[in-house]
């Protein structure tokens, strides 16, 4: 509350300052930020405030807290705007979306040609594509709970003979090689998965087939389908279940186990080990390829969760922005872009606290040109 | 001939006594009106016929209303889950009833529900099975028991267990019973494991997420509506039955054996399949408290898995496909007629037995 009351005055402040400029540039200082970490991105761009005063998006659940901190720089920086965010799922995103309910859809994977969502986008914005933006990237942790054992290493093979029940005790020899010199306790391994279906299980699973295929030998999908543990409800559930029991393991979005104060394994691609947090993250966005065409930033995943870079913490969700390229009317386009623009300048400041990524430099310069091209 | 107008038009008389005069006035516009609808001339033959005025048509076609309605409601109910179930069933790749497997992708369809059906009976059935025997000691404390001053905000208390959201129940059975009874489940695992109920399951006991949890938050749900039906069958044992036995020296726990139980056992009966029909339905609470699984269900207390109805709330949030969204409805069929046909079995016991009527 504090925190967020700090923050508001100072981006007020930094408001006041804009509007004395003429709509200048705005100092993007991270107010209220506490992650130092967190490396905030430094371009910043002209907001053009106007057009549509009420926005409305729908989606995935999982850039909630995300699109809260957007459209709360998004109310200072164009006061009398405003965004309205229903989180009931990427599916009724995309539908409601291509329905041309909602002016922004939000999903966690990008509109998919085979299920016919790439034309159906295409009639709602008038006979233009879409185009999917990834605006919200968050890491996801595997948290764990063991006796005695603080900062656990895993790489992408063993995680996946946790997960499908190949490694059955935390002193497993295939542990115990990534953990030289830590004594891991004989207990079973416990895993905890997402018993609701969810995009993060989804994003986990498409990590294990893309680093480790041998060794997971399962396929990917929203359903769990590693074979062993129990599932809890929603991420809270899986958090909660990680720190009731002993011996357990399980995968969570960054702010759940900052909330639950979890441990959090660090995963070594063969570079070294590397911290969940918004650095490594932040390395593998720049790292990530792109395979959309011009405007269109769809995230070759394959590639990001296979990197082998240093540095580079490989299980990142990434979350899309689905808009039109052309084909609104002029008031809401010029709403959209205005913010989409603050969300990709001011909005980045309080996003590591949140649990999720600012974006860098190179990546937010890619989004911002396909921003201002929207029309 | 005199004395027929007399019983037929008891009121007339006795509101001209009470020296009422809006009273008589108002008798007066009724018959009245009554003539001037046709009605039979006062006097003659109107005490054979019943008498019929505009409010008893509004009201009988007030409560045939309400009556239709709710059948049809039923019926709406029932014929919207055959329609969306039917297209899924038809694409079902797996025997509905009989397959253990879930698999509800669009495009991929292969779901059975027996296994979801066997972990709702189960836990329902142990709720039970815990349910009624306490609840039948609260139901004989507060009628036979418990001075009558003590009984009536005793009796409240109890009713208001049923006022709880079951939400709460579920936060209440996943943050503080799991941990609390963690370690009992521990020492039944450990010393009666070799029984097949308390055989080691798919869910970790330390976290407590098992049916043996979710099926004591249910039983404690069950309570307040066992007891208050079995209440008021108890009080109703006839006072000359339990003089009789008192009179013949019983002791007070004879008299309930010999007059109250034989009395109230139908009623008591159908109250606990009533409570049967309401945990066979329990989602919130259950999808809280128990741990989904991928493995089958191992007939043990300390098995994680899903009732029928907590698996369709689990999905119903990423329902996009109603091919999908069918394969749910079509185990929502399954849960809907087995409650019917407990409910049905609750109100037979009850149909049986003409004292209750």
């Amino acid at each position: 509350m504090n925190i967020k009351r700090h923050a508001s005055v100072l981006s007020l402040i930094a408001a006041g300052a804009l509007a004395l400029t003429a709509c200048g540039s705005d100092a993007n200082t991270p107010a209220g930020s506490n992650n130092s970490a967190a490396p905030a991105p430094t371009q910043t761009a002209a907001v053009e405030c106007g057009g549509k005063k009420g926005l409305v998006a729908e989606g995935s659940s999982a850039q909630k807290g995300a699109i809260e901190a957007f459209t709360a720089a998004y109310v200072t920086a164009c006061p009398g705007q405003q965004l309205a965010y229903t989180p009931s799922g990427s599916g009724a995103g995309v539908k409601q979306f291509n329905a041309g309910i909602v002016d922004i859809g939000g999903s966690d994977s990008a509109l998919s040609k085979s299920k016919g969502e790439v034309e159906a986008a295409a009639t709602r914005c008038k006979g233009n594509p879409a185009w999917n933006l990834p605006m919200v990237f968050g890491p996801v942790g595997i948290a764990y709970k063991v006796d005695g054992v603080t900062d656990l290493v895993l790489n992408a093979e063993v995680t996946a003979k946790i997960f499908n029940g190949t490694v059955a005790k935390w002193n497993d020899p295939a542990v115990a090689a990534l953990n030289p010199g830590k004594t891991l306790p004989d207990t079973a391994v416990t895993v905890i998965y997402r018993g609701d279906e969810s995009g993060t299980t989804d994003n986990f699973q498409k990590y294990l087939v893309a680093a480790a295929k041998a060794a997971w030998g399962k396929e990917a999908g929203k359903k769990f389908n590693g074979g062993v543990g129990q599932g809890a409800q929603g991420s809270a559930g899986v958090a909660d279940a990680i720190s009731a029991g002993t011996g357990t393991i399980g995968y969570i979005e960054w702010s759940y186990i900052q909330d639950k104060k979890l441990s959090a394994a660090k995963i070594d691609s063969g570079a070294g080990p590397v911290e969940l947090g918004a650095e490594g993250a932040g390395k593998a966005i720049n790292a990530a390829k792109l395979k959309g065409e011009g405007n269109d930033l769809v995230i070759d995943l394959d590639a990001l969760y296979a990197s082998k870079e240093a540095g580079v913490y490989p299980l990142v969700l990434a979350t899309y922005e689905i808009v039109c390229s052309k084909g609104y009317d002029a008031d809401t386009a010029k709403a959209v872009k205005a913010f989409l623009t603050t969300a990709a300048t001011t909005g980045q400041a309080t996003l590591a606290d949140a649990g999720y990524v600012p974006l860098p430099n190179e990546f937010q310069a890619k989004l911002l040109t396909a921003i201002k091209a929207i029309s | 001939m005199s004395e027929p107008v007399s019983v037929g038009r008891p009121v007339a008389p006795r509101g001209s006594r009470g020296g009422s005069a809006s009273n008589t006035a108002a008798e007066a516009t009724i018959s009245s009106n009554e003539q001037g609808a046709g009605g039979p001339p006062p006097g003659t033959a109107a005490p054979a016929k019943v008498i019929t005025r505009p409010g008893d048509r509004i009201f009988k076609a007030l409560t045939v209303g309400s009556g239709v309605f709710v059948v049809a409601m039923i019926v709406l109910i029932g014929v919207f889950l055959l329609i969306q179930a039917i297209p899924s069933l038809m694409e079902n790749q797996s025997n509905f009833l009989f397959s253990r497997d879930w698999n509800a992708e669009p495009g991929d369809l292969a779901f059975g529900v027996l296994d979801l059906l066997l972990v709702t009976v189960f836990s329902s059935v142990f709720a039970l099975l815990i349910a009624m025997p306490v609840s039948l000691g609260i139901a004989l404390f507060l009628t036979q028991y418990a001075p009558r001053r003590l009984a009536r905000p005793f009796s409240y208390i109890v009713d208001l267990l049923a006022a709880v959201p079951s939400i709460i129940y579920g936060l209440w059975g996943a943050y503080v019973l799991a941990p609390a009874i963690a370690p009992f489940s521990v020492w039944l695992n450990e010393n009666l494991g070799f029984l097949p109920i308390f055989a080691k399951g798919s869910s970790d006991l330390g976290i407590g997420q098992t049916i043996f949890t979710a099926s004591i938050v249910l039983a404690v749900m069950l309570l307040p509506i066992i007891t208050a039906i079995s209440r008021e069958v108890f009080d109703r044992t006839p006072t000359m039955q339990v003089e009789g036995a008192l009179a013949l020296g019983a002791t007070k726990w004879e008299v309930i054996r010999t007059t109250v139980l034989p009395f109230g056992k139908a009623g008591y009966i159908s109250a606990s399949m009533l409570g049967l029909g309401r945990a066979l339905g329990e989602t919130i609470a259950v999808m809280i408290i128990l741990s989904s699984t991928t493995t089958n269900f191992s007939f043990s207390l300390f098995d994680g898995g899903d009732t029928i109805a907590s698996k369709i709330a689990r999905a119903a949030q990423e329902f996009n496909d109603p091919r999908g969204a069918g394969a749910y409805i079509a185990a929502g069929l399954v849960l809907f007629v087995l409650t019917f046909i407990v409910n049905a079995f609750a109100r037979s016991i009850i149909a049986g037995h003409k004292e209750y009527e």
